[in-house]
C-alpha cells in the first residue's frame, strides 16, 4: 500500500500551507502541595473510588481486613514488586488475609484464571494528579497490564510524596516525552458506563471497585 | 421503534451502498416521535449542564481553548512531516504503519492482518473511522466475527442499528427498549430494566468473548508524532482490553489524529472529556507505544496502525474547509445543537451526525450526495460556541451552503453546485432586480401592502414556509410611505 502513502502524502503537499501557529501560554491551574491530598481524595470520591490514608509501613495489615469484609478471598499481586513482597512477607501469618496468587507467568498461562477466577488485584503506582483525581501506572514485566483491569477490585498504592498537581506538570517535569513505556495508563475510578439512559452503572468490563491506600510517611 | 432506525438503512459514508441525504423527509418521523425525543431532550440537557459545570471559569476556559485549538492547528498546519514522523516513531517502537486511500484499501488491510494472524474472532473498541468504513460488515463477509465490547455500540450491534450519537451511540434508545433486545439475545438473562442488571450481563456476555478474541481492534484519539504513541481515552475498560488482552491489536484512525508532541495531549485531554460529557477526565487514559516486549507478560505481541484518508487530504486542500479536521470527536456540538437534539442522529442518515457530521458528511461524501447537510441547520451558533478547538462550523456551514448552489472556481467540494435549482436561481434573480433599483421596490413593496394580504397561504413556494406557521400579515402601509409621513424622506 505504499502507493496509498505516497499519493496521500503527495496530495497534503500540494495544498497551500498554513502557517503553524504559536502555542498560546497555557498553564493548568497549580494546585498548592498542602492541598493535593485533598484535592486528589476528592476528585476520586467523587468518582466512586474509596480512598484510605495509611502509613507506610503498616499497609498490608490495613488491607487484610478491608477486602475481607468486601469477600475477597483471592488477590493477584506481581510477587517481584516491593508491594507484592510486602504482601508476601506480611499476609501468610494472617488469619483473615485472602489468599496471594502470583502474576509471574505470561497472560496466555494463566488466562483463565485471570479473566474469571480472581477477586481482587494490588498494584503499586507511580503516584497521583490531585486535579483530575488519577493514578499514573506505568505497567512493567514484573507488575503487568491486566492487573489493574481483569479483577472486580483494584488495589492502587499511591505514596503521598509523589501526589503532583496536573498531568501537564507531570509530563514536563519527568520529562515523558524522552521515553515512553508499552504502555502508560492514568486511572480514574472504577470501569463506569452511563450508556444506559445515562445512568451510571459500575464495572462493565474493568474493576466495579477501585480502593486506593495513601501511604503516607 | 419507528422505521428510519432499522437495520440496513445507515451505512459507512464509503460503503458500497451510499445513503443520500434526505434530511427533510426524513425529519417530520423523527419530530412526531414522543420517545425518540425524549430521549434525546433528557440526554442533551443533562450534557450540556455537566459541561457548563466544568467550564464555569471563562477566562481558563478561554486560554485552555486557545491552546487546544492551536495544538490542532498546528499539527493541520505540518500535516504532512507530522505523518511521516509519527510513522518513524511507531515503526522504531514496533508498531507496524499502514496508509489506506479509500474504505475498501483500510478494510482490506485489516483483513489482510486478520487472516496472517489467523484470526476470525475479533473484539472491537468504540471507534468512529471503522463504523466510517463499514469495517464490520467487510469482516463479517469474510468470516470474521466482529463483536462490539463498548456498551452501547454492543446494543446497538445487537439491535442491527448504528450509532445516533459519535460518543453515546445508543443514546436514542430507553431501558426498556435495552432490556427487551437483552432478555431476547442473552441467553439466561430474563427481562429487567434494573441498569446495574443490565450492565452486568453485558460484562458477563463480553468477558468470554475479551478471552476468546484473537485480535482487538480500536479507534486512535490522539496520535503523537514525537513519541510514536497513540492515546485512548474510555470509562469502560473495554478500550484497554481490546488492546491488552488479545495478542494482536490494530488501530485504525484518520490521518488528521496526529498531534506533533506529547505536551499537547494534556490540554486536549482537558478539553475532551469535559466538553463531551462534562466529566474531568475519563477513567482511563491509555497511552500505547508498542507490542509486548519480550519480558513484559501480557499486551498484544503485534500492534499495527491504520492510517486513514478517506478524502481527508481533499479537505485538507481548501485552507478555510481545512478547519474541520481539527476536530476531536467530543460531541460538544451535537449536544448544543437545537436541530440534532430534537430529530437525533438517525435523521442525518450519515455516520457523523449534528454540526460537525453537517460540515464533514459532505466534503467526504460529496454535495451531490450529502448536500442537505449544511441545510440543515438554523445557524444559530451555538456550535461555533463550544467546539474546544475552536472550529468555525457555522461559517462552514455557510461556506458549503454556497459551494452547493455556487461552487468556487476549482470545486472545492465534490458535487459542488449540485444543489442548484430553477426556482431558487429565479427567486433570487428576481430579490436582486427589486432590490437594485428602488423605483421597482417601491412598487412591489407597496403593491404587497395592498394586495399582500390576498395572496392564499398555499401558494407554491410560501407553502414550504406556512405548513407549519402562520402566514404573516402584511402591514397597510410600507415602512418607506410611514417614514415619508413622518418627514424622512429620502434620507
Amino acid at each position: 500500500m505504499s502507493d496509498a502513502r505516497a499519493r496521500i502524502l503527495a496530495r497534503l503537499r500540494a495544498a497551500r500551507p498554513s502557517i503553524p501557529p504559536a502555542r498560546p501560554d497555557w498553564a493548568p491551574p497549580a494546585i498548592p502541595p498542602a492541598e493535593r491530598l485533598a484535592r486528589f481524595t476528592a476528585m476520586l470520591e467523587a468518582v466512586h473510588a474509596e480512598v484510605h490514608a495509611v502509613p507506610a509501613a503498616a499497609w498490608p495489615a490495613h488491607l487484610a481486613p478491608l477486602l475481607a469484609a468486601k469477600g475477597v478471598r483471592t488477590v493477584l499481586a506481581a510477587p517481584a514488586t516491593w508491594a507484592g513482597k510486602a504482601l508476601a512477607a506480611d499476609w501468610p501469618s494472617r488469619p483473615d488475609a485472602p489468599h496471594l496468587v502470583a502474576y509471574d507467568q505470561p497472560v496466555e498461562a494463566l488466562k483463565d484464571r485471570l479473566v474469571a477466577g480472581i477477586d481482587a488485584a494490588v498494584t503499586t503506582t507511580l503516584g497521583g494528579i490531585a486535579e483530575t483525581g488519577s493514578l499514573v501506572l506505568w505497567p512493567t514485566p514484573d507488575e503487568p497490564r491486566l492487573m489493574s483491569l481483569l479483577p472486580p477490585i483494584h488495589v492502587a498504592l499511591v505514596d503521598e510524596a509523589a501526589i503532583t498537581d496536573t498531568l501537564a506538570g507531570l509530563v514536563a517535569a519527568a520529562n515523558w516525552a524522552a521515553a515512553m513505556p508499552t504502555n502508560a495508563l492514568l486511572i480514574s475510578g472504577p470501569s463506569k458506563t452511563a450508556d444506559i439512559e445515562q445512568t451510571l452503572a459500575y464495572g462493565v468490563h474493568g474493576p466495579k471497585e477501585l480502593v486506593v491506600l495513601v501511604l503516607t510517611r | 421503534m419507528d422505521a428510519h432506525n432499522s437495520a440496513g438503512q445507515t451505512h459507512g459514508i464509503n460503503s458500497a451502498h451510499k445513503p443520500r441525504g434526505d434530511f427533510t423527509a426524513r425529519a417530520p418521523a423523527a419530530l412526531a416521535n414522543p420517545t425518540l425525543r425524549a430521549n434525546f431532550r433528557r440526554a442533551m440537557d443533562g450534557l450540556m449542564t455537566k459541561r457548563a459545570a466544568q467550564f464555569a471559569d471563562r477566562d481558563a476556559w478561554t486560554a485552555l481553548r486557545a491552546r487546544g485549538a492551536a495544538a490542532r492547528a498546528n499539527a493541520l498546519a505540518r500535516l504532512p512531516e507530522l505523518l511521516e514522523r509519527l510513522e518513524d516513531r511507531c515503526t522504531a517502537n514496533g508498531i507496524r504503519v499502514h496508509w489506506a486511500e479509500t474504505a475498501a484499501e483500510a478494510n482490506a488491510i485489516v483483513l489482510a492482518i486478520l487472516r496472517e494472524a489467523g484470526a476470525t474472532r475479533v473484539i472491537k473498541g468504540k471507534s468512529m473511522v471503522s463504523e466510517e468504513i463499514g469495517l464490520n460488515h467487510h469482516l463479517e463477509a469474510h468470516g470474521v466475527t466482529a463483536v462490539e465490547s463498548d456498551l452501547g455500540e454492543y446494543i446497538i450491534q445487537l439491535a442491527g442499528e448504528a450509532p445516533s450519537h459519535i460518543v453515546m451511540p445508543c443514546i436514542h434508545k430507553n431501558k426498556a427498549e435495552i432490556a427487551q433486545l437483552f432478555a431476547e439475545n442473552i441467553p439466561g438473562q430474563p427481562y429487567t430494566e434494573d441498569v446495574d442488571s443490565l450492565t452486568a450481563a453485558a460484562r458477563r456476555a463480553l468477558r468470554q468473548r475479551f478471552a476468546a478474541a484473537e485480535a482487538g481492534i480500536s479507534g486512535v484519539n490522539f496520535a503523537v508524532a514525537e513519541t510514536g504513541t497513540l492515546v485512548l481515552i474510555e470509562n469502560e475498560g473495554n478500550g484497554r482490553l481490546s488492546t491488552t488482552l488479545p495478542p494482536l491489536h490494530i488501530a485504525v484512525t484518520g490521518i488528521e489524529k496526529v498531534v506533533e508532541r506529547l505536551d499537547d495531549v494534556p490540554p486536549l485531554l482537558a478539553l475532551l472529556p469535559r466538553s463531551a460529557t462534562g466529566q474531568a477526565i475519563t477513567t482511563y487514559v491509555n497511552m500505547i507505544s508498542g507490542p509486548r516486549k519480550p519480558d513484559e507478560k501480557d499486551g498484544p505481541r503485534e500492534v499495527h496502525l491504520v492510517l486513514y484518508d478517506g478524502g481527508r487530504s481533499r479537505v485538507y486542500d481548501d485552507a478555510e474547509l481545512r478547519d474541520t479536521l481539527r476536530c476531536i470527536r467530543c460531541g460538544a456540538c451535537m449536544n448544543h445543537c437545537p436541530v440534532y437534539a430534537r430529530v437525533g442522529g438517525h435523521t442525518y442518515r450519515f455516520v457523523y451526525p449534528g454540526p460537525i457530521g453537517k460540515i464533514l458528511s459532505p466534503q467526504l461524501e460529496g454535495l451531490d450526495c450529502a448536500g442537505d447537510q449544511p441545510f440543515a441547520s438554523s445557524l444559530c451558533g451555538a456550535c461555533s460556541e463550544v467546539c474546544p478547538v475552536q472550529i468555525p462550523l457555522a461559517d462552514i456551514l455557510v461556506r458549503l451552503r454556497q459551494e452547493a448552489v455556487r461552487p468556487s472556481a476549482t470545486p472545492a467540494v465534490k458535487g459542488g453546485g449540485s444543489q442548484a435549482g430553477l426556482a431558487a436561481d429565479l427567486g433570487w434573480a428576481g430579490w436582486r432586480l427589486v432590490y437594485g433599483h428602488p423605483a421597482l421596490y417601491a412598487l412591489v413593496s407597496r403593491l404587497l401592502a395592498r394586495l399582500g394580504n390576498l395572496i392564499p397561504a398555499s401558494v407554491p413556494m410560501l407553502r414550504q414556509w406556512t405548513r407549519f406557521r402562520t402566514k404573516p400579515r402584511f402591514a397597510a402601509r410600507t415602512l418607506h410611505e410611514l417614514a415619508a409621513r413622518g418627514g424622512f424622506d429620502r434620507e
